[in-house]
C-alpha cells in the first residue's frame, strides 16, 4: 500500500500547463476594445432606426479581450437588437451587411444559442436562416475554427 | 470524367506511375494495393505489405519507379520493382508520432516527409553505407504537417500545418545537390531556413493542402474556411479569399492562373489567381445530370411520405463523388497546364476529371 492515498491533491495538478511543448496563442493587445456602444445602439433602437442599430451594435467586437463582462455586454446588447427586429426585416438588414458582418453576426448568433434564455432561440433560429442563406456554410465553419471569439 | 469504383472503404492517398497505367492506392488500411488497367477494368497486380497500421501517404517517383509510402506506424519505405515483385527499403525517419504526408521531390533525389511530431523529415539516400537517412526540420512548426509540396527547383518546400501557418523552407542538403541560385522567396536558402509564414490573423483553421504553381513564384493553400495563394514574384504578398463552403481538403495548380480545389462539398471547385487581390471563384467542376424523375405512382408517394416524411426516394448526391474527396492528383499535363487530374475520396471512388483551360 502507498503512503499517501489520503490526499487527493495531486489530482488538481494541470498538467498541461508544464508540458513544453504547450501550444500558446499569439495574443494581441485587446485592451481597448470595449464592444459596442451601448448608449448610441439603446437610443437608436428607441428611435425605431433598427438598421442602424443593427450597424452600430455590430461595430467594435470585443474579439481580443480577455474580460468576460464586456463579451457578455456585447451579447446582450446585440440580442437586444435582433429581438427588436420584425420577423419581415430580417432578411433586409441581413442583405445590408457585407461579407464580415455576416460572420460576425453568425458569431454573436452562436454565443446567443450557448446561453438561451425566454425567447432568445426563436428570434436566433430565424435569424440564422436568414445569415446562412447569405453567408453560406462557410460563415458556420468560420464561427467553429474562429481562435479569437465574440 | 469517368468514375472507377475501388470498394467502400474511403481511399486514404492514391499516386500514379510514370505512364499512368498503373495507381498505387490504400483503402484505409495498413495495405498498398497496386492496380493495373487491362481493358476498361483496373485489376490488382501487386499487393504491397509492410507497414502495421493505417497507410497516410503514398507517392510515386515516375522517372526513377520508386514508391515512398509512410504510416502512423511512425516508418516510412522506400519500394523498388526488382524482377516483378516489389521490394521495401526501411528509412530511418527518427519520428516519434505519426507520419502523415509524404512527397518526393521533382529530381526523385531526395523525399519529404511530414509528421505529427511536429516535424519534417527530408530523407535522402547515402551511396557509402547503402541507406536512407534523415534530416529534420523542426523550428518554428508547433503542430502536425498535414501537407507538403515541392518547389521545381527541388530545394524549397512548402508545409501546411495545423498550427494555422503555411510555411516555406529550404530542404538543400548539401551532401547531395549543388548550391541552389536565388529564386524570387529569397537568396540565402541553408537547410531548414524560413522563406515564408503566413498565420491567418483570423483563424481560419488548419491548412489543409500546399500547391506551388508551375513556374514555383506562386503558392495556393486552402484552409478550413478560405483558399490563398502567396505571389513571391509581388513580394510575397498574400490573397485571401474566403469560402461559402465546406472546408476544402485539397489543392491544386492546374494552369499559370487556375487553382482546383476539393473537399467536403464531394465537388472539384475552380478558381482563378491573375495577381494580388485578384483570387476569384469560377465555377463547380461536377456538372450533375439532371436526374431523370421517374414517376412513382401515388401508393409509392404517399408510402414515401409516411415512412420516411420524403417525397423523393434518393439518397443520393447530385456529384459523382458520394463522400469527401480527399486528395487531388495530375494524370496527365504537368502543372503549367494540367488536362487531366484524379480525385479520390472516403466514398471508394477515384474519378478522373478532364480541364477545359
Amino acid at each position: 500500500m502507498s503512503k499517501n492515498t489520503v490526499t487527493a491533491r495531486f489530482r488538481r495538478v494541470d498538467v498541461d500547463e508544464y508540458d513544453e511543448n504547450k501550444f500558446v496563442d499569439e495574443e494581441d493587445g485587446g485592451e481597448n476594445q470595449l464592444g459596442p456602444d451601448e448608449g448610441e445602439v439603446d437610443s437608436l433602437i428607441r428611435q425605431g432606426n433598427l438598421m442602424e442599430a443593427l450597424h452600430a451594435v455590430l461595430k467594435n467586437p470585443p474579439i481580443n479581450t480577455k474580460n468576460q463582462n464586456i463579451k457578455d455586454r456585447a451579447e446582450g446588447l446585440v440580442l437586444k437588437v435582433l429581438s427588436a427586429f420584425k420577423s419581415s426585416d430580417i432578411e433586409k438588414g441581413v442583405q445590408s451587411l457585407d461579407r464580415n458582418g455576416v460572420d460576425l453576426l453568425m458569431k454573436y448568433i452562436y454565443k446567443g444559442f450557448e446561453r438561451p434564455s425566454e425567447n432568445s432561440s426563436a428570434v436566433l433560429l430565424q435569424w440564422h436562416e436568414k445569415a446562412l442563406a447569405a453567408g453560406g456554410v462557410g460563415s458556420i465553419v468560420r464561427v467553429l475554427t474562429a481562435r479569437k471569439t465574440v | 470524367m469517368s468514375l472507377c469504383s475501388f470498394g467502400v472503404e474511403p481511399l486514404s492517398c492514391h499516386a500514379w506511375n510514370k505512364d499512368r497505367t498503373q495507381i498505387a492506392l490504400s483503402p484505409n488500411n495498413n495495405i498498398v494495393n497496386i492496380f493495373e488497367k487491362k481493358g476498361k477494368e483496373w485489376v490488382k497486380i501487386h499487393e504491397l505489405t509492410e507497414h502495421t497500421e493505417r497507410i497516410t501517404g503514398i507517392d510515386w517517383a515516375p522517372e526513377s519507379n520508386r514508391i515512398v509510402t509512410c504510416a502512423s506506424d511512425r516508418n516510412a519505405y522506400v519500394w523498388s520493382l526488382k524482377d516483378e515483385v516489389w521490394k521495401p527499403t526501411l528509412v530511418l525517419v527518427r519520428i516519434n508520432r505519426a507520419a502523415t504526408c509524404v512527397k518526393w521531390s521533382p529530381l526523385e533525389n531526395k523525399f519529404a516527409l511530414g509528421s505529427g511530431a511536429r516535424l519534417i523529415s527530408v530523407c535522402y539516400f547515402e551511396e557509402e553505407n547503402d541507406w536512407w537517412l534523415s534530416k529534420h526540420i523542426k523550428k518554428p512548426l508547433r503542430s502536425t504537417i498535414l501537407s507538403l509540396d515541392w518547389h521545381p527547383n527541388n530545394i524549397l518546400l512548402a508545409a501546411g500545418s495545423a498550427d494555422f501557418s503555411c510555411r516555406v523552407f529550404s530542404a538543400y542538403i548539401k551532401d547531395i545537390e549543388d548550391k541552389p541560385g536565388p529564386t524570387a522567396w529569397g537568396t540565402k536558402m541553408p537547410f531548414g531556413e524560413l522563406m515564408l509564414e503566413h498565420k491567418d490573423s483570423d483563424g481560419c483553421g488548419w491548412v489543409h493542402s500546399v500547391s506551388f504553381s508551375a513556374s514555383g513564384d506562386q503558392l495556393a493553400w486552402v484552409a478550413h474556411s478560405s483558399i490563398s495563394v502567396a505571389d513571391a514574384a509581388k513580394g510575397k504578398e498574400v490573397t485571401h479569399l474566403t469560402t461559402d463552403y465546406l472546408p476544402l481538403l485539397s489543392v491544386l495548380f492546374v494552369g499559370p492562373t487556375e487553382i482546383v480545389a476539393a473537399g467536403h462539398d464531394c465537388c472539384p471547385f475552380q478558381y482563378t489567381y491573375k495577381g494580388p487581390g485578384a483570387l476569384e471563384f469560377v465555377k463547380k467542376l461536377d456538372m450533375p445530370k439532371q436526374s431523370s424523375k421517374t414517376t412513382t405512382s401515388a401508393m409509392q408517394h404517399f408510402r414515401n411520405l409516411d415512412k420516411k416524411a420524403t417525397e423523393e426516394d434518393s439518397t443520393k448526391l447530385d456529384t459523382l463523388h458520394q463522400n469527401s474527396i480527399t486528395q487531388l492528383c495530375i494524370v496527365s499535363g504537368d502543372k503549367a497546364k494540367v488536362e487531366k487530374y484524379s480525385s479520390v475520396g472516403l466514398d471508394g471512388a477515384m474519378v478522373i476529371w478532364e480541364f477545359k483551360h
